[in-house]
């Protein structure tokens, strides 16, 4: 492969970097208000929240893909630019994944705890922030960890639309070499290499996170049977 | 916006042919992640780690790459060794390969929940090897893993639309088909929209019944 070539692939990564950043940050966004939302005393926004989750998990990524960038500016006259509707179509989707996850690790908080805050006399919100969550988020970071990495895989689906991240600059590739095991051999081995440094990165985060409480790292088989799925609808929940 | 119904009467007699084939791969992709994963997840077990190792690398390898650029190597790349599939099976093997290294997971969890003490009865009973895994450990075990393989089936639905990206005609391919002779992309696009959350959102339910009923 000549350096010209390599350049093509270098842009391939940071467009697949910004566009996990970016999608990473709205999912997380997303994930934690409408989890959040799903613990609310108030039927009609728990009932908005879980629609929304069923919703989003039920359809595919690529079909929400299609969708924003076909029927969006056809439908509503929105034309978004490439990264951006990207970034909208596997924030939304995957942050309903994460939501899951939130509200799993919230349900999974000794309910004690909750009725301290009440006895305290906090507000619900200062419940959540300040005896709820600090507990929550550590046990979100393990199969948050793994949504990372299916949301690194969801980023290659943008080059079916024409994106130049890292699976399109192999096509490109392809197309100039006429020879693909090479490439894609090179991108897949690139795709790996990024998802295991999130995954250190995840790990390392969990141990800081739970030095604080006093909990063990890992998880055992059966949270691992039990555990909220991050691909699949309607897994259980660790509640 | 506007909604075309005529558009949605057209596109209907396309929608069944993709479903029929959405549906094909999902149960024979199915069929191989179920098959494949029990085999790694039995390889994982083995007390050689001459096998372990490799058998950890490739799977965990092709666990954290996507599922887009597995079909674009197996695609591109078997014809080039010789192999030429159509694009069909190359999509059903990618995808049951895919899902085979979260399946093999699953039965791990399942094999690792079953008490130690079945294992101690299975040796002081003098049990061979085989009949303690097929007599003993997997009836116990599989059980407990149904639910979590009928949420990969789920997940595997929802991923069945990147074989359009191999010139695969699911419903994702037809519909994209048809808006692009049609000029027509509100419709088709919706409806196998909907169409995948009235087929993911009931298989949900039945996943969480069956779990309920089968691990206690």
């Amino acid at each position: 492969m000549t350096t010209g070539l390599w350049e093509l692939v270098l842009k391939g990564i940071w467009v697949t970097v910004q566009l996990l950043v970016l999608s990473g940050l709205l999912a997380a966004a997303v994930a934690f208000v409408v989890g959040m939302a799903r613990t609310h005393r108030l039927w009609i926004v728990r009932f908005l929240a879980g629609f929304y989750t069923e919703v989003f998990r039920g359809t595919s990524a690529l079909i929400m893909i299609f969708w924003v960038f076909f029927v969006l500016p056809v439908a509503f006259g929105w034309q978004l630019v490439p990264l951006w509707a990207g970034t909208l179509a596997l924030g939304l989707t995957y942050g309903a994944y994460g939501a899951e996850i939130v509200r799993g690790a919230l349900n999974s908080v000794d309910p004690a705890q909750r009725e301290g805050g009440i006895a305290l006399s906090f507000t619900p919100w200062q419940r959540m922030r300040l005896v709820l969550l600090p507990q929550a988020v550590p046990e979100m970071i393990p199969p948050f960890s793994n949504l990372l990495i299916e949301l690194l895989k969801g980023t290659a689906l943008v080059s079916v639309m024409g994106m130049g991240d890292l699976a399109f600059s192999a096509n490109l590739v392809r197309l100039a070499l006429q020879e693909s095991a090479e490439i894609y051999t090179y991108i897949l081995l690139i795709y790996f290499v990024i998802a295991f440094l999130l995954t250190r990165g995840m790990r390392g985060l969990e141990r800081k996170l739970k030095a604080g409480l006093g909990k063990p790292v890992g998880r055992t088989p059966e949270q691992e049977l039990r555990r909220p799925e991050t691909t699949a609808v309607g897994a259980g929940g660790a509640s | 916006m506007t909604w075309d119904w005529g558009a949605v009467a057209d596109f209907m007699p396309r929608f069944w042919d993709g479903l029929l084939v959405t549906l094909q791969i999902l149960v024979l992709g199915s069929l191989i992640s179920f098959a494949l994963g029990l085999v790694w997840a039995l390889l994982m077990r083995t007390p050689t780690r001459w096998v372990r190792w490799p058998v950890g690398v490739v799977t965990e390898f092709i666990r954290n790459t996507p599922l887009l650029v597995q079909l674009f190597f197996f695609f591109y790349v078997l014809p080039e060794w010789g192999l030429t599939w159509s694009a069909l099976t190359t999509g059903v093997c990618a995808i049951g390969l895919h899902y085979s290294t979260y399946t093999m997971q699953v039965y791990r969890a399942g094999i690792e929940a079953v008490p130690a003490g079945q294992w101690e009865a299975a040796t002081a009973l003098n049990l061979p090897v085989r009949h303690t895994w097929t007599a003993v450990i997997l009836p116990q075990a599989i059980r407990r893993v149904v639910p979590a393989l009928g949420n990969y089936v789920i997940a595997m639905l929802k991923d069945t639309p990147i074989l359009m990206s191999i010139t695969v005609l699911e419903l994702l391919g037809e519909a994209r088909l048809f808006s692009q002779q049609n000029f027509q992309f509100t419709e088709p696009l919706t409806v196998i929209g909907v169409a995948f959350i009235l087929i993911a959102y009931p298989a949900s339910l039945l996943v969480r019944a069956l779990e309920r009923r089968l691990v206690r």
